[in-house]
């Protein structure tokens, strides 16, 4: 690891009123300063990765709030994940692990094949493996709430229904290459179905390369660099043979993901180009508002929205969702307290530590009651699930909605 | 730290609130202060008052010590333990009363600062102090050290609202000073004695501060100078024409380039300084001293300036001085950041001997802060492993308190003495300060069980 990342820390504390999991206990083991320290003494010889200590650090979220607040451009988030690939790498992959990460993600048909149909999927016992493992990056409290959990699947994955190309309505503007998360693909087929029908709209040929993996933060999360390293030469490698002005998609883990190819693949020069092209479906719409507005018709939704932790801490995107809602005509939106607190998902994160993933979750259900919304967008796999479930259980007048999807419902008035 | 006292411990606060295992000590063994760091025997975050005295008296009678914590953010050391009981107080956190008829709020003392800010001001009533760590730091911390903030000038610093406190006294036993009446002079002024005590003389456990009505109007101005002394002349200027801005903040020339290369607000690199001026009150008061503000800038020959006309132009403003330390910090890894204050008067020479010492020690210092009380912040971008680097940071930092005590000023403005600056301490209040400190010292504590070592 780099150690000049972990100096860099001045120990300000700026960072731990935004850290949900210093919010909840108060303890300075629970916080990005304390985390960054954890991780700093044990390069330094002074700390061991005891039990205690393993313990301590998997309580991150890796949600990265802290990385927006500090002053100092410290990631402690990305810097225990760090952490924990490094020490994978010396442990080594157990047998689960091996084989969904690397035997079953970077295989989409194998793993269509393993998800659908669903009974198969919760049957085999896949289904718990796969959640384990984070491959849907986001699945809320507890193993046992998990067959709750999971809305009724479509029928088939975008991957195998939508055509290659889907051309531009309209005067072309350009060809963008769209990145189809597995989640996304499996679960919210209908919300990329949207997305791609917006950016035709707006006057992008839309390239769905079929070949394309898993973008790799499954591996990220189970601290598996080589297998994510693997997945990001191939997706490479594929985008880099077409022509495309972006590459979008619809899903903040991806995005997040996509956007770090270039870095984590070092000297790669594809792998830079690639990163630079990537857009988050709400940059690429933002950018054309102008068109959009003069397509969308009145929708009468009191309206909220959630920051996902991968949009707005790891991509830095917090306008362009928010305007593009509030261009859509007689639409009420109200804005959400701490709307960029992580809403406990965090990958396999609420399997893991159930307890608090339930308490961060439960602070994010109040915010979204207070704003009296009877919408709830946002724009990740995760949170769609997490939220999705928990305000079905208790808030059914409560919709959880991709962002995609209102804009599309406007489009179509 | 032997078990039996650690059980102890934990029959007062509970397990989950008493901690010892090697990891949590070694993460409660720094604070903001850069490069100290000394390890506690045990933390121990206490729920209430009664809990705290307990904590307390159980010590006194071990002969443990006890360092009250809030969230760690002094730059003086004062939160560090040499093997005694940490008392973090963040647990601590309610607001036990607001009263919009005598205008006072009741806290405990783990409460953050800026969430009282946001409950006083949805009644639109004001609490001003606000230092730049208002997001963490708490209220207990503030009064502890008697914290300033960017609005000092025009309200003043933490003790001008301090009326009453709860304290838990070395021994556990619980004193309570000052109340709601706004006069009060029976005996000694306890209350002002116990401000600004760094935790040496009692645990704040609850705090009463005063309110003011909101000002109803606020006005933000940006102005650059291609002279410093022209920019220091106009800070005495404004407050000689009788006008007191609620924020007068100075930026020096390393400082705008950081920020210019972190943020490229669009500061012109040519200038010296920047003022970040806002006034605020009644709307007309605000229009005219807003007027007479502009006018003795321009006198000055400011070489621009700029008033918002909206909030969110204001903000924009602001973000060259908000993002001030960010920028800084962002250049090397270790930062300095120290706290040297002088009169108003005395701003320019100390912002010309600070970029003297840096070039005389081979430096980076990047000067920001209060130019309307003289409270600056020479910041110094250094590498804490280029031992050679740190050791000339320390010399340059003695030359310039040296500097702002023979200036009428002194070494710390607001982030207190705690262990980094106690050497300088005597130098500030001559051998008969420090004799009166330690009395007081000992009439309160003559085991010496709270956070002993700092100060003096
Ligand atoms: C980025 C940054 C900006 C800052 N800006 C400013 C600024 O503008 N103005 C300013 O004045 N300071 C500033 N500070 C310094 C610091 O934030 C303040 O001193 C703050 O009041 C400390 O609060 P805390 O809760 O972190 O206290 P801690 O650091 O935990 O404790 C500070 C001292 O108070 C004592 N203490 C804490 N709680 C209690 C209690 N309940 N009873 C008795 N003693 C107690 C401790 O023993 C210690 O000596 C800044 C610090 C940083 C890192
Ligand atoms: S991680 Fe950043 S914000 Fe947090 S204490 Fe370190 S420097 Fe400050
Ligand atoms: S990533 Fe999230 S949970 Fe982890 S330290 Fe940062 S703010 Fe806290």
């Amino acid at each position: 690891m780099d150690y000049e990342k972990l100096i860099n820390c001045m120990r300000c504390g700026m960072c731990l009123p935004h850290c949900p999991t210093y919010k909840e206990t108060f303890l300075e083991t629970a916080s990005p300063r304390g985390r960054v320290a954890l991780v700093r003494k044990f390069q330094k010889g002074d700390l061991a990765a005891s039990e205690r200590f393993l313990d301590y650090l998997s309580l991150c979220l890796d949600c990265q709030a802290c990385a927006s607040a500090c002053p100092c451009g410290v990631n402690a988030g990305e810097l225990v994940a760090e952490f924990k690939c490094e020490k994978k790498e010396r442990d080594g992959l157990s047998f689960m692990e091996e084989l969904v990460l690397r035997r079953l993600l970077p295989h989409p048909d194998r793993l269509e094949t393993a998800a659908s149909p669903l009974k198969l999927y919760q049957r085999s016992g896949l289904q718990k493996v796969v959640r384990k493992l984070g491959l849907l990056k986001m699945f809320p409290p507890g193993l046992s709430r998990m067959e709750g959990l999971l809305p009724e699947l479509p029928a088939q994955p975008l991957r195998r229904t939508l055509q290659e190309v889907t051309p531009a309505q309209g005067e072309e503007r350009g060809t963008v290459g769209f990145f189809l998360g597995c989640v996304m693909s499996l679960v919210f087929s209908e919300a990329s179905f949207a997305t791609v029908q917006l950016l035709s709209a707006m006057g992008y040929r839309v390239i769905t390369p079929k070949a394309q993996k898993c973008c790799g933060a499954p591996n990220m999360l189970a601290a598996d660099r080589r297998g994510m390293e693997e997945m990001a030469r191939f997706n490479v490698e594929l985008f880099s043979s077409y022509d495309l002005d972006f590459i979008v998609t619809d899903c903040g883990g991806c995005g997040a993901e996509l956007k770090k190819y270039g870095h984590h693949l070092g000297g790669d020069g594809h792998a830079a180009v690639f990163s630079g092209k990537v857009r988050d479906i709400s940059q690429v719409l933002y950018e054309g508002r102008g068109l959009l507005g003069e397509k969308l018709k009145p929708l009468p939704h009191r309206v909220t929205y959630h920051d996902p932790c991968h949009i707005a801490h790891c991509q830095g995107i917090r306008h362009e969702p928010r305007q593009l809602l509030k261009m859509i005509p007689g639409l009420d939106y109200r804005e959400l307290a701490d709307a960029d607190a992580c809403c406990g998902s965090a990958g396999t994160y609420n399997i893991e530590r159930p307890e608090m993933a339930d308490r961060v979750l439960r602070r994010k259900l109040d915010t979204v009651l207070k704003t009296g919304a009877d919408y709830l967008v946002t724009s990740n796999p995760g949170c769609l699930l997490q939220l999705k479930q928990a305000l079905a259980q208790t808030e059914p007048q409560v919709r959880v909605i991709h962002l995609t999807e209102l804009l599309q419902a406007s489009m179509n008035g | 730290m032997k078990q039996s006292f650690i059980n102890d411990l934990q029959k007062i606060v509970g397990e989950q609130f008493t901690l010892s295992d090697k990891e949590s000590l070694a993460v409660y063994g720094y604070d903001s202060t850069p490069e100290l760091e000394s390890l506690p025997g045990a933390v121990v975050l206490p729920g209430s008052t009664e809990e705290v005295s307990r904590v307390v008296a159980l010590c006194h009678d071990a002969g443990v010590s006890v360092t009250p914590r809030g969230s760690g953010t002094n730059l003086s050391g004062g939160s560090l333990s040499a093997g005694g009981v940490v008392l973090q107080t963040s647990r601590l956190n309610r607001v036990v009363e607001i009263d919009e008829e005598n205008l006072t709020a009741t806290v405990e003392t783990g409460v953050i600062t800026s969430a009282l800010h946001r409950d006083v001001e949805g009644r639109g009533l004001f609490y001003p102090p606000d230092p730049g760590s208002m997001n963490i730091s708490t209220m207990g911390g503030n009064v502890a050290e008697n914290s300033g903030g960017l609005r000092g000038l025009k309200y003043g610093v933490t003790s001008d609202y301090v009326m009453g406190l709860t304290t838990i006294l070395p021994d556990g036993v619980l004193l309570k000073t000052g109340g709601k009446a706004v006069k009060n002079v029976a005996g000694y002024n306890l209350n002002d004695l116990l401000v600004s005590s760094e935790g040496t003389l009692g645990v704040f456990t609850e705090v009463m501060v005063r309110l003011i009505p909101k000002p109803p109007a606020k006005k933000t101005m940006l102005v650059h100078f291609p002279e410093l002394e022209q920019a220091a002349l106009t800070v005495s200027r404004i407050i000689a024409a009788r006008i007191i801005p609620a924020t007068l903040e100075f930026l020096d020339r390393v400082t705008i380039r950081c920020v210019e290369d972190y943020a490229r607000v669009g500061l012109p690199l040519d200038v010296e300084a920047v003022l970040l001026i806002e006034v605020d009150g009644h709307p007309a008061v605000v229009e005219e001293d807003a007027a007479a503000i502009r006018a003795i800038c321009e006198k000055h020959r400011c070489s621009f300036f700029q008033t918002a006309a909206t909030a969110e132009e204001a903000l924009k403003l602001a973000t060259a001085r908000r993002v001030a330390l960010s920028a800084l910090a962002r250049v090397k890894p270790t930062t300095i950041l120290e706290d040297a204050t002088v009169p108003r008067s005395c701003i320019a020479p100390m912002v010309k001997l600070i970029q003297e010492t840096a070039r005389k020690y081979d430096l980076t210092i990047g000067t920001f802060g209060h130019a309307g009380d003289g409270n600056l912040h020479p910041t110094c971008l250094t590498d804490e492993r280029d031992k050679d680097e740190i050791a000339r940071a320390h010399q340059a930092f003695a030359e310039i308190f040296d500097a702002a005590i023979a200036m009428g000023g002194t070494i710390t403005g607001e982030h207190g003495v705690g262990l980094a600056k106690k050497k300088y301490l005597p130098k500030l209040v001559g051998e008969a300060g420090v004799r009166v400190m330690r009395n007081i010292k000992e009439s309160f504590d003559p085991k010496g069980i709270l956070n002993p070592g700092k100060v003096f």
